[in-house]
């Protein structure tokens, strides 16, 4: 899962944006070569949970029964627990890194920038291997301290585990959306309240941590659902969540409809999660009301407390970067030395490469027409289908897979069990990033233009042709890349859907490094790492040539 | 001891080898208004927010109501000051209401007075009846009376307004800053305010001072200034002005358009400035005037006249005395006509 674009209300529940006012869109009519693939699109994306409910709803009474017995109450408060402290613990770790690379005048702040953002590109299933077998029973570090009368280290499996992984792995959603908060707020908002007769503290507390509150939240929503979706970290960990749990079921029991009721739960804890989130925004607006250009912040300056900063960036990067890095370069040279075949996932990467790509052409075919209708004709309709695509957010990609299961099962039969069920979806789970990069594209071109071309004589479709694709092509190849590239990492629904003998760099690193082959795992980790980069260079270079951040840059 | 309640002395202020604020002499008695005036980058943001405790100086001192604040050496913080200050943007509190806003200063009062001076300011601004409302839900002109009555409230020993119409549309600039004027005299507070804006600052200011590249030009009363501009910057940056080349001698000084009697001393080459109220036309068709232009604005007419010697002057006249480009015309300065003379060189006033 990516950080997807929100639906377009804003915190306050306005839905207007400055191009869509007045009279364009709301008069004209919807073309039906608009209309009837949008709400195909929408319609598709609702089968998943749709199919699910049904079948929950057949469940044999066998399976209601297990869900009213006490473990499933066990199975919520432990995926609860670890919601709660991953959370958490990403808040307080990136809220002060925001800070410390935005406000004050720490050296090499844009390296530590990009340094902490990056434990992003690891996928928790290549994470997790990592950490097991660096920190685990007999791992690296204890066999480094074994010479020194160490022969056990605190225990990694189950809760702590799964807690750090997760931790280290995820802050950099809430790093990157405060970072951006902090780099837009106004310095007046403090500076008004210094002069009001509030010291540094007072203000920081009553006044700028509020208004990063939003950022806070959103980046720790995306936080909360990456965790509560996540399967690799915690089997790995072997802390049996939902996902786990639900996995183990499907696998195992000869009764599918309990891993049907179980993923109903999930679905319903993700919800829950979903409307809490937008129950905090409440009615209050956290931007600034007035427009206008805002200020660069003023540079706190940290003096002697520079090193101990330093020293705390450090540690973070040295956890969350250098440890997963160190491990993967290790078992990289210890393969190679016992001889393991470094190409032999050549057709495990070919298989990736060509569902994620075909997964990428989908999504954004499929997000066109919704965008189309959601930016230049809004309207009740418009804002449905919207809110449908945005199904795959919330739901965990075990979940979507298990429905589709199900449903090719009983009704689909010839595509159950190839690539197509599996594209299928990953395009209800990647739909979101997809739509948000078409729509925000489309949202930068000014109907104006489009009205211009029309008053030059050309056509309806010659006018898209001409003036809309070109200007909105950019936007819409980063989002494919985006979909292409979380495609790559994705792992429970690849492992369920793909057919037998089917193997992707996902699935190959899960395999082995679920049987603790970690030398055979390396290699295709590596690859996978470095492929997600690309789009996380792309994220990191935006935002430091983004104007905002060219101002904070002068004097 | 004087009764100044704000007194800058000698303010320097460096940006690496820029000199923003450049030996700046202000003072503001009690209850009376200065604007500062002067062009974007001319540091006039930057006094402020001296004043205001945000930038430390380089060299000379600043006292509030006698108490020296910001030296070379020491500053103090913002917050202990009593200074308040009103942003362009208002930066209201998005996450609190009016009243929450407004009682924000008054923290450290007994949280019945408190309540008791938030209505009062409230009143005093009349938006008492928004107390409850959140700033996105009030209009630009009520943001800015939120604005000044949340910096009013903890009774400030100076108040200061940066820029505060600029966000403003045309129309309701001109109604917010007398709603302002009206609203600083009821306080009774002092203030000083800021702006690039030359007729805000003739509306608002006791005093005007105008500010260019770091460096007071002239500070005194609006008409003063506006009428005896002892430099070439502030005559220009102050209303229309033209300048002629004229040279002068015995108590005489020759223009292109006349010979007017002046008292300077010596002889040499200067600058005469005339404004557009100062030039007569009348029609003549061996007149040494060529209309280039004319700019129809209502109630008068602004025409260009080229002179012999290639300078331009802009003249005022009535609706009823039509020209149109390329007319001859005679060019005569009107009888009221006073030459101000300044140096070739340096813009000064010559006296």
């Amino acid at each position: 899962m990516i950080a997807p674009a929100q639906p377009t209300t804003d915190p306050a529940g306005n839905q207007e944006h400055p191009l869509r006012q007045g009279r364009h869109g709301s008069s004209k009519r919807v073309p039906l070569a608009i209309l009837i693939p949008a709400a195909c699109v929408g319609i598709a994306m609702l089968l998943p949970p749709a199919y699910l409910l049904i079948r929950g709803a057949e469940a044999s009474n066998e399976a209601w029964d297990l869900l009213f017995r006490v473990q499933t109450l066990h199975l919520i408060g432990r995926t609860g627990l670890l919601i709660l402290l991953v959370t958490a613990g990403s808040a307080l770790l990136a809220v002060p890194i925001a800070w410390l690379t935005t406000q004050t005048n720490l050296p090499l702040r844009r390296t530590w920038a990009v340094l902490t953002a990056l434990p992003l590109v690891v996928p928790t299933f290549v994470g997790g291997f990592l950490y097991v077998s660096a920190l685990g029973p007999r791992g690296i570090l204890q066999q480094a301290l074994e010479p020194l009368g160490v022969d056990r280290l605190p225990e990694i499996y189950g809760l702590p585990g799964a807690f750090l992984v997760l931790t280290l792995l995820s802050y950099p959603y809430v790093l990157l959306t405060v970072r951006s908060a902090f780099q837009s707020l106004d310095p007046a908002f403090e500076e008004s309240a210094r002069t009001l007769g509030h010291g540094r503290m007072s203000a920081a507390l009553r006044v700028t941590l509020p208004q990063l509150r939003p950022a806070i939240t959103s980046g720790g929503l995306l936080v909360a659902l990456y965790t509560l979706s996540d399967f690799g970290a915690v089997s790995l960990m072997r802390f049996p969540t939902f996902t786990w749990v639900i996995f183990q079921q499907y696998q195992t029991a000869f009764d599918r409809s309990i891993a049907a009721v179980l993923s109903l739960v999930l679905v319903c804890m993700a919800l829950a999660i979903v409307l809490l989130d937008a129950y905090t925004r409440g009615r209050l607006r956290y931007y600034r009301v007035d427009a206008g250009p805002s200020r660069a912040p003023n540079v706190v300056s940290l003096g002697r407390w520079k090193w101990a900063a330093a020293i705390f960036l450090a540690a973070v990067v040295a956890l969350a970067l250098g440890i997963p890095a160190g491990v993967l370069l290790y078992w990289l040279v210890r393969g190679v030395l016992a001889g393991e075949p470094l190409l032999a996932f050549w057709s495990a990467a070919a298989n990736s490469l060509a569902v994620s790509g075909a997964a990428a052409l989908v999504s954004m075919a499929c997000s066109a027409p919704i965008a189309a209708m959601v930016v230049r004709y809004p309207s009740k309709l418009a804002r449905a289908i919207e809110r449908l695509s945005f199904i795959g957010f919330a739901l965990p990609g075990i979940v979507v897979a298990l429905a589709l299961v199900f449903f090719a099962v009983n009704y689909a039969r010839p595509i159950y069990q190839t690539v197509w069920l599996l594209i299928f979806a990953y395009v209800v789970l990647f739909l979101p990033a997809a739509l948000g990069a078409t729509r925000s594209s489309l949202l930068k071109v000014s109907p104006d233009l489009e009205d211009a071309a029309r008053g030059l004589g050309r056509t309806h479709t010659q006018t898209m042709r001409a003036v809309t694709l070109p200007l909105i092509a950019p936007g819409m190849l980063m989002g494919m890349s985006l979909v292409f590239l979380i495609a790559m990492k994705e792992l429970p629904a690849t492992l369920i859907l793909g057919p037998l003998e089917f193997k992707t760099l996902a699935t190959s690193i899960w395999s082995a490094s679920s049987e603790a082959f970690f030398a055979q795992a390396a290699a295709p980790a590596l690859v996978l790492i470095m492929l997600s980069s690309i789009p996380m260079a792309f994220l990191v270079t935006q935002e430091f040539t983004s104007p905002a951040a060219s101002k904070s840059q002068s004097p | 001891m004087t009764d100044f309640a704000v007194q800058c002395t000698g303010l320097t202020k460096r940006f690496g080898s820029l000199k923003a604020v450049d030996e700046v002499d202000l003072t503001v008695r009690s209850g009376e208004t200065l604007s500062i005036v002067g062009p974007s980058g001319s540091g006039k943001t930057t006094i402020l927010r001296i004043i205001a405790g945000f930038e430390t100086i380089d060299a000379g001192i600043v006292t509030l109501q006698g108490v020296p604040v910001s030296t070379s050496q020491t500053s103090i913080p913002p917050e202990r000051r009593r200074v308040g200050l009103v942003f362009q943007e208002h930066a209201l509190f998005p996450h609190k209401t009016v009243a929450e806003n407004v009682s924000f200063g008054l923290h450290k009062m007994p949280a019945k007075d408190r309540r008791k001076r938030q209505e009062d300011v409230l009143d005093l601004v009349q938006l008492s009846h928004y107390a409850q409302r959140y700033p996105h839900e009030l209009s630009g002109g009520e943001r800015q009376r939120v604005a000044l009555a949340r910096s009013l409230a903890p009774k400030p020993s100076v108040l200061l307004l940066d820029e505060p119409f600029s966000g403003l549309d045309a129309n309701l600039r001109l109604r917010i800053r007398e709603e302002v004027k009206t609203i600083l005299a009821a306080s009774g507070a002092t203030v000083i305010f800021v702006t690039h804006d030359q007729e805000g600052a003739l509306f608002m200011g006791d005093t005007i001072a105008i500010i260019d590249k770091g460096k007071i030009e002239q500070t005194g009363a609006p008409q003063q200034v506006f009428h005896a501009p002892t430099t070439k910057f502030a005559a220009r940056f102050l209303g229309t002005a033209d300048f002629l080349h004229g040279t002068y001698q015995n108590g005489k000084v020759e223009t292109e358009i006349g010979v007017f009697p002046a008292s300077i001393e010596g002889s040499g080459e200067c600058e005469v400035m005339t404004r557009p109220d100062d030039i007569d036309l009348a029609p003549s068709d061996d007149g040494p005037g060529t209309v280039v232009s004319r700019t129809f604005q209502g109630i008068s007419n602004l025409y260009r006249v080229k002179l012999p010697s290639g300078a331009v002057l802009r003249a005022q006249r009535p609706h009823h005395e039509s020209y149109a480009p390329g007319d001859r015309v005679d060019v005569r300065p009107s009888p009221h006509y006073t030459p101000r003379c300044f140096a070739a060189d340096d813009g000064r006033l010559l006296q």
